[in-house]
């Protein structure tokens, strides 16, 4: 078990310089700089400021500077907002993000799965067909056009909730439903023909021989069954969560990490978009590992070493 | 129902509904079990024995329907009328299943130790959690899976298929049932678990005088384990003997291929063994005659017309074959003495 922790942390790093190495590589591919606006800076400033921030140096040397900074924990300064650095960006988007998240993860699994109990239960009857229609319009539909139309119907015409800003309780809702409805969709989805898919197993039908009701077969002996497709995904799911969807950051007016990742990507804020892709990219995997060491909980199948 | 009867089985017919049509599985099945009477239901893969078991304790999945005019009675109540809760009463503690295959008849997340003892907390919630425990590691050592003590916590992927299949068998005897239902216990299993496990089942009708239900495709078991058996072929019983009248004086074509299939040690070996050509009827449009007529080489122009009743040959004895009807002529009929030397040529 160590080992393998071990064992999924030197990939972890592998993966990451890898990352690290693309992105960069893309980002200086891409054509402008961080300097390049509507308003043309003086052929002297830019070379002032491009000196300034080492852009001169050959791409190789650039790389090797960011990695000893980036293993010294320092993201850099943001070549955007003079006096801010990337550090403090991720450390006040993260918080931000992170909390609307985690409401948002909450609301996922309190809704996905019990509508896909329901719906497996009640199978091919009216409450299946119901709860599906529902979920494959959460899946087809983006997250944007349901966070519109709930902005306009929540808060325009009814005017129950704020439009933007998360300053109470109510400010998340809609967030929420929009950042949740794709991933509620998908789990329930999910969790519907998992669950149906157990029903139909042998230790099913032995559990209902032994004179238990449908209720306890379901409870004692299909859930736990059911849940390991469902917790798969959770990692990733939550990560994406977590770090916050730049779409509806963008929407809600959240102060968000999307939102400071958007704006860098098109403003060429290079060490921005360089700080909060590879903290996107350690986090996600370190919800993935561990999920992957809490499937040794559920299923004694799996064994790692 | 004599008084020595515990389940009777009338007239019992599944149908499948599935996209491809009604699959009719079993069409019409009777027969019963004494006490204390180990009973073999005999017929290849789809032959509608497992489904007729399933059907008893209604566990055939949603599509399945048991027709409205079947009857399974069972000490005193039907069980095709009772629903809920006297339902569940019955299953796991007087009519007890082993599955045919033990490596998906377990539960992959539960130690095999908490999924005895379910048993047992199911119909007897007033016994401790402690007596269960030792109930269960009484019944793991009557199994004879070793280590009990130790075994008890252990999943089902950390046995072998032989043990995994004590555990079935353990878990259906926790409440000492009054039938117990085998569907092919032994198939996924080699010889000598085989062997131990027939004997296990012996023991227990002596010990406990537990009816059984055995169900394989296989007639060298039946001769070591059952009093009767019942040859199931296209949803019907075919025949239905006492088992020295059976392998003796076989009365049923199906079933003289049957037993020409047995391989025997004291066989000439040079001599292959019969299959019986062609395969099974389908289902979902059963013949209108004898299913068996398509493969039966005793086979006459009325055998594809009619189905043919039963025709009662000894005590016990009875076989649905039309070249036992008086009128049937005696060439190439092996139920008649003229041709005797026939049943050799099947």
């Amino acid at each position: 078990m160590f080992r393998y922790f071990i064992k999924r942390l030197v990939m972890m790093l592998v993966a990451i310089f890898f990352i690290i190495l693309l992105t960069f590589l893309m980002m200086h591919a891409v054509p402008g700089g961080p300097f390049t606006n509507d308003k043309k800076l003086s052929p002297q400033i830019e070379e002032a400021m491009n000196e300034k921030y080492h852009l001169n140096d050959p791409l190789p040397v650039q790389f090797k500077d960011y990695l000893v900074n980036v293993l010294h924990g320092d993201f850099g300064p943001s070549y955007k907002y003079p006096g801010k650095t990337v550090n403090g960006f991720i450390g006040q988007g993260f918080p931000v993000s992170a909390r609307l998240g985690f409401i948002t993860i909450l609301f996922v699994l309190l809704a996905a799965i019990p509508m896909g109990i329901v719906a497996a239960v009640r199978n091919g009857k009216w409450q299946d067909m119901l709860l599906m229609a529902l979920a494959t319009i959460g899946v087809t539909i983006p997250s944007f056009v349901i966070a519109s139309l709930l902005i306009y119907f929540f808060a325009f015409r009814l005017n129950w909730l704020p439009t933007y800003g998360i300053d109470s309780w109510k400010g998340y809702v809609l967030p929420v439903i929009a950042l949740g409805g794709y991933s509620v969709s998908y789990i329930a989805r999910l969790m519907r023909s998992s669950l149906l898919e157990v029903m139909g197993q042998d230790y099913i039908r032995t559990a209902r021989a032994k004179g238990l009701s449908e209720f306890h077969v379901i409870t004692r002996h299909a859930l736990r069954n059911a849940l390991i497709p469902v917790i798969t995904v959770l990692g990733p799911t939550i990560a994406n969560l977590m770090t916050g969807s730049f779409v509806i950051e963008k929407i809600f007016a959240i102060p968000g990490l999307g939102v400071y990742f958007v704006n860098s990507v098109s403003q060429r804020d290079y060490t921005t978009i360089m700080g909060v892709t590879i903290f996107y990219a350690a986090f996600l995997m370190v919800m993935v590992l561990i999920v992957d060491l809490f499937y040794c909980m559920i299923d004694p199948r799996i064994k790692y070493d | 129902m004599s008084e020595d009867t515990i389940l009777q089985v009338k007239n019992l017919r599944t149908t499948f509904h599935t996209s491809r049509g009604d699959v009719q599985a079993v069409r019409g099945v009777s027969f019963h079990v004494n006490k204390g009477e180990i009973v073999g239901l005999v017929g290849e893969s789809g032959s509608g024995k497992s489904v007729t078991c399933m059907s008893m304790l209604r566990l055939v999945p949603d599509t399945a329907e048991v027709d409205k005019d079947s009857s399974v009675l069972f000490e005193g109540s039907d069980l095709t009328r009772i629903r809920g809760r006297q339902m569940r009463d019955i299953r796991g503690e007087k009519i007890a299943m082993i599955f045919q295959d033990p490596m998906s008849s377990l539960n992959p997340l539960i130690p095999v130790g908490k999924q005895v003892s379910e048993m047992i907390a199911i119909h007897h919630p007033e016994k401790s959690k402690e007596e269960r425990k030792q109930e269960t590691l009484s019944l793991f050592e009557a199994v004879r899976i070793p280590e009990p003590e130790k075994r008890y916590s252990s999943y089902p992927h950390e046995f072998s298929g032989g043990m995994r299949q004590r555990i079935m068998i353990a878990m259906a005897l926790a409440n000492h049932p009054d039938l117990l239902i085998a569907d092919e216990p032994t198939t996924a299993l080699d010889v000598t678990i085989q062997d131990q496990i027939l004997k296990q089942l012996r023991g227990l009708r002596r010990d406990y005088q537990t009816s059984i239900i055995f169900i394989t495709h296989d007639l060298g078991v039946v001769a070591e384990l059952c009093d009767r058996v019942e040859v199931l072929y296209g949803g019907l019983i075919m025949e239905e003997a006492r088992i020295d009248d059976l392998f003796d004086s076989p009365r049923h074509p199906y079933t003289l291929g049957l037993l020409s299939s047995i391989p025997s040690v004291t066989q000439d070996r040079t001599r292959r063994l019969k299959p019986i050509p062609g395969s099974p009827p389908d289902m979902t449009n059963p013949p209108r005659g004898c299913p068996f007529a398509p493969r039966c080489p005793y086979a006459r122009r009325i055998c594809a017309v009619a189905l043919p009743e039963f025709t009662t040959i000894g005590a016990e004895h009875r076989s649905r074959c039309w070249l036992l009807d008086p009128e049937a002529p005696a060439s190439n009929n092996p139920f008649r003495p003229e041709s005797e030397g026939q049943t050799q040529e099947m």
